[in-house]
């Protein structure tokens, strides 16, 4: 039955302070084991994103670092939640009262990320995201234990919109998911389009969910932009991209620039449909020969080729462990203290940096969708189109409006 | 967990449904739960509970199915956070608030969906709850997809710190049996009596004088408010409010709970909440199955199981020990 | 030149086009409610769910058999009918009986099981079918470019829709059918196979929403979500135009496309809600819906 979780706090409590005394001197790991919870969207709108494939590369990450960090084991486990806000805030909750999870990694969804933000936030937990998007868990609603590890909608709208204009796209029309995600994005970029001398001729508000975006593409095929900003995501981005190339929009010598897609996204369209389209990421597996010799390790676990969310996860795990190694404690804002102190090095990034605000700071890239007859082998989808080094790619720390920073 | 124990003492102890000693023990089994139990959990199932039972309300008693029930549960959530967050109300008043707001909305929606019966009523509820859905999703206060996040629990009347998870649980199954009793009264009042006429034979009511519109009506009022109240505790609880809650799966759900636990029983919804709830959260890691378990319940409960667990067990008590002849064969 | 509220009348037609070929999804789709509805009294919830199914039929054909889209048109509607069939005798049947709500639950946990199965195989993102190769591209018509496969849409639903209603409505075997919808007892006892008619009904209307999903592939992602974005859409349509007429369900459906078209170019967020605010006003005025006969 459903009385399987039959532990008193108090007890519990006990349990740990006996833990506590008996621990080695030099490492002070709680419980004696580190435990990660990868929270994540199983089996709805993100799974492709994150789900599963987070799960894995987390794993790949611990096994990677020997199975043990400061001589204790590392142990994994995850869930699925389910997209809402409710159902994570309160495995988050139960995670870490109940089964002593030490960090949570991934999450996608801003909403659950948000909610279990809070719950770290309150427990002194780590939570390593590398799934949300929203560019507000290091803005004002950042944790002095919440990381930021592999995008966010800042970066994203700044690559693609910044970027592009210096390429010529420089006037634009927007398809604006009609919801506070999308119309962030569609300001964020159309700040950095006129910043760099755009201009931007219109945008439409889409309703989410709406399966049929002839009629905006119509719109914005008669603003004669030379740019078209999708600001949604999703099924959305997916449906209005495969729309475009039916009203032969790419064709038609218009650009399309998603805001926020991912490789999987890329992946379901195929080359054919989704060609000609310009997007800004933090990792591609074909980017050099260790990108492609991890991503062919995730692929022979998954069969499917890793995004930057799952690539996330497995860095931000590594990087956990590191600090963990070298503070020798597992104590949630001291990790934290240390993984801000040793640069980040792994496979995706190069000389990256935690701030204060949470955020991981590294290069991002800006990829366009190669056509069917570019494409040489499996995955060969993107050739690259910029770099946007770190400083550029994310929100100043001036610009901030995390309480943590004015502090400092 | 409580229900289920309650299930074991009906079974064994079967007199007891007939007294109030069963009520006496299933609250002191709620009141010493925290104890055993997480108690996130617990109030998740008792806001769900109570969610269940207004529902239950409508469709056990007045033999309306409403499709868009998640609209009442979702509004007074945001409602709740949004003037316990932005505007400060402490919660009591934060969750009357999100109460209010939803019999308003159960007002108009009841206005128009009792127009129609059976399969359209169903359907337009439905519709209506997709319309605050898109509602939700774009109006500027509820943070679309982000929800509103970071809601204060406060101070229950300014003195009890609601941040404490033992005041927090007692404030919420206070309030869950607050509304349980207003449902028990009105099902066995007068006005529950008109209610199970209409449920039986709606033309007959009608030619004995009643208007049974109003009656509906207010039936339909009483049971948004309900839903409101669970959801605006539930936005305290959990200190957020997402549009999760409003949409028609949400609506689905608490069809589901109301089903397996038993239409038209006082206990059944509660027992089916838990279930769900708990379902939902220890199968959390199976992913998408969890649908798939739903709708296998959904089939077979329809199937072979029509009256729900509680609707089962109190069938099988009254077989064994009732009069004979007084409930004969099962005639479904 | 003329402009209404800033809209030059050539974009506003090429909207009422876009308008019209999305009413004939909802045109299809609400003709299998209605047909469904009018034998077996119940609402059909696992519609949705069936109108994916086609669309991820085709795309297995495809796939896996290297069957091509005009094929699927004929196939598709045959497998996916044939499941549909498969449920009728194994559960719907068992549920003609009983009040009608406890159909529209039944088909509603079908629906999430359906549904939880494709999206535990093939993820949530989609997959990808190509317009078959003699409808790419597209006319230009001077005030829009009309790709072909669209206009194909429009043929062919039109087709489809007076088509069923013209074998429901004009030849022997739907006069059976509505013969046996208002009196199934007496039509039986003419010798009539009842149950089997019913089955086969069934079988028919979700072999329309498998066709829709066929129709519906190359347009949008083929996924799992597909069918209960729209379901919700189609039952406010079917509300609106009453389950009285098979004609109701065509017009309605064709009605509110367009309807929904229009608001995309003057009010596009409001383009998601139109269509339940129209609910909310036929039931005020005419709760029965527009072609329905109140009971």
């Amino acid at each position: 039955m459903t009385v399987s979780r039959f532990c008193h706090p108090r007890l519990l409590a006990l349990a740990t302070t006996g833990c506590l005394a008996f621990g080695t001197a030099q490492a002070q790991i709680s419980d004696d084991v580190v435990k990660i919870g990868v929270l994540s969207d199983m089996s709805s709108l993100y799974s492709d994103i994150g789900g599963k494939g987070s799960v894995i590369a987390a794993q790949m990450a611990v096994k990677d670092f020997g199975g043990k960090v400061a001589g204790k084991p590392i142990e994994i486990i995850s869930a699925d939640h389910l997209n809402k806000a409710d159902v994570g805030s309160a495995i988050a909750r139960q995670w870490i009262d109940q089964d002593k999870v030490d960090a949570i990694v991934d999450v996608p969804t801003s909403s659950v990320a948000l909610a279990v933000q809070d719950v770290t936030k309150e427990k002194g937990k780590v939570f390593l995201m590398s799934g949300p998007a929203s560019s507000d868990l290091t803005g004002k609603a950042c944790s002095p234990t919440g990381v930021h590890w592999t995008y966010d909608t800042y970066a994203l709208a700044h690559g693609t919109g910044g970027a592009l204009v210096k390429q010529g796209g420089d006037t634009w029309f927007f398809l604006t998911a009609d919801y506070a995600f999308g119309h962030a994005l569609e300001n964020d970029t159309s700040a950095v389009v006129k910043a760099a001398g755009g201009k931007v001729l219109g945008s439409v508000n889409v309703p989410l969910n709406n399966a049929d975006f002839s009629s905006f593409l119509l719109q914005a095929q008669s603003s004669k932009a030379k740019v078209i900003g999708l600001a949604n995501a999703g099924g959305d981005t997916v449906n209005s991209i495969k729309q475009a190339s039916e009203f032969g929009i790419v064709t038609g010598g218009q650009r399309l620039a998603g805001l926020l897609v991912f490789i999987s996204d890329v992946n379901s369209l195929g080359l054919q449909t989704a060609q000609g389209l310009v997007l800004t990421e933090a990792f591609y597996w074909d980017q050099n020969d260790e990108t492609r010799a991890w991503a062919k390790r995730f692929i022979a676990e998954t069969g499917k080729v890793p995004t930057m969310v799952q690539a996330g996860v497995y860095g931000a795990v590594i990087h956990y462990l590191k600090a963990i190694e070298a503070a020798k404690s597992d104590e949630g804002k001291t990790v934290v203290a240390k993984m801000r102190e040793i640069p980040i090095n792994d496979f995706m990034t190069k000389n990256g940096k935690l701030r204060e605000d949470g955020r991981v700071v590294r290069d991002m890239y800006l990829f366009q969708v190669k056509a069917p007859g570019e494409s040489k082998y499996q995955y060969d989808y993107y050739k690259q189109l910029a770099t946007i080094p770190a400083e550029e790619a994310y929100r100043p720390l001036s610009e901030s409006a995390c309480p943590l920073v004015k502090k400092g | 967990m409580d229900s289920v124990s309650a299930a074991i003492v009906a079974r064994s102890e079967n007199r007891l449904l007939s007294g109030n000693r069963l009520a006496i023990v299933l609250v002191a089994l709620a009141l010493a739960a925290p104890f055993g139990l997480y108690p996130v959990f617990l109030m998740k199932a008792l806001c769900f509970a109570l969610f269940a039972c207004a529902f239950n309300l409508l469709i056990g008693y007045v033999g309306l199915l409403s499709f868009g029930h998640a609209a009442f549960f979702g509004a007074a959530g945001y409602v709740a956070a949004h003037s316990a967050k932005v505007w400060g109300l402490p919660p009591e008043l934060a969750i009357l608030l999100g109460t209010a707001a939803s019999a308003l909305l159960g007002l108009v929606f009841g206005a128009l969906a009792i127009r129609r019966q059976g399969i359209y009523f169903a359907m337009v509820t439905l519709a209506l709850s997709q319309m605050l859905f898109f509602y939700a999703l774009q109006a500027p206060f509820t943070h679309g997809e982000d929800g509103i996040q970071a809601v204060p629990r406060g101070t229950l009347l300014g003195v009890v710190d609601l941040n404490e998870p033992l005041a927090m649980y007692y404030f919420v199954l206070a309030i869950f049996l607050l509304g349980f009793f207003i449902i028990y009264r009105a099902i066995h009042s007068p006005f529950g009596q008109v209610m199970k006429a209409i449920r039986e034979n709606e033309p007959r009511a009608i030619s004995l004088g009643y208007k049974t519109d109003q009656y509906k009506l207010v039936a339909f009022v009483l049971s948004a408010a309900l839903a409101g109240l669970a959801g605006g505790t539930k936005s305290i609880v959990f200190q957020l409010a997402s549009l999760t809650d409003v949409t028609w799966q949400m609506s689905g759900e608490v069809v589901l709970m109301t089903l397996l636990g038993g239409l038209g029983t006082v206990l059944g919804p509660v027992v089916g909440a838990f279930i769900v709830i708990a379902m939902e959260n220890y199968l959390a890691q199976y992913g998408s199955w969890v649908t798939i378990i739903q709708g296998v319940i959904f089939v077979l409960c329809v199937l072979t199981f029509r009256r729900g667990v509680v609707g089962e067990i109190q069938h099988l008590l009254r077989r064994r020990n009732g009069p004979p002849g007084l409930d004969g064969p099962a005639s479904t | 030149m003329f402009e209404l509220l800033g809209i030059p009348p050539q974009a506003l037609f090429g909207q009422l086009l876009l308008g019209l070929i999305n009413g004939a999804f909802y045109a299809m789709l609400s003709l299998g409610l209605a047909v469904i509805f009018g034998l077996l009294n119940i609402i059909n919830f696992t519609h949705g769910a069936q109108y994916m199914m086609g669309a991820f039929c085709a795309w297995f054909l495809l796939n896996l058999l290297g069957v091509g889209y005009w094929p699927s048109l004929i196939i598709v509607p045959l497998i996916v009918g044939a499941f549909g069939i498969l449920l009728e005798r194994a559960f719907l049947r068992w549920m003609y009986k009983l009040d009608r709500l406890y159909g529209l639950l039944l088909t509603f946990g079908l629906a999430l099981i359906i549904e939880g199965l494709f999206r535990q195989g093939y993820g949530s993102s989609g997959q990808p079918y190509a317009i078959p190769a003699q409808l790419t591209g597209g006319q230009n018509l001077g005030f829009m470019f009309l790709p072909n496969y669209r206009a194909w849409v429009i043929v062919a639903s039109i087709i489809v829709c007076f088509g069923t209603w013209y074998l429901i409505e004009r030849t022997k075997l739907g006069s059976y059918l509505r013969a046996a919808t208002e009196n199934a007892a007496l039509v039986q006892a003419f010798g009539i196979n009842v149950p089997r008619m019913v089955t086969l009904t069934y079988g028919f209307g979700v072999g329309l929403a498998a066709l829709a999903g066929v129709m519906a592939a190359p347009i949008y992602q083929v996924s799992p979500l597909m069918g209960s974005n729209i379901i919700i859409v189609v039952f406010a349509v079917v509300v609106i135009g009453g389950m009285g007429s098979i004609m109701g369900a065509i017009i309605s459906g064709f009605g509110l496309g367009i309807v929904e078209g229009l608001t995309k170019v003057f009010y596009p967020e409001a383009s998601s809600t139109v269509i339940f605010v129209i609910m909310a006003i036929v039931l005020l005025i005419k709760p029965a819906g527009l072609f329905g006969r109140a009971n």
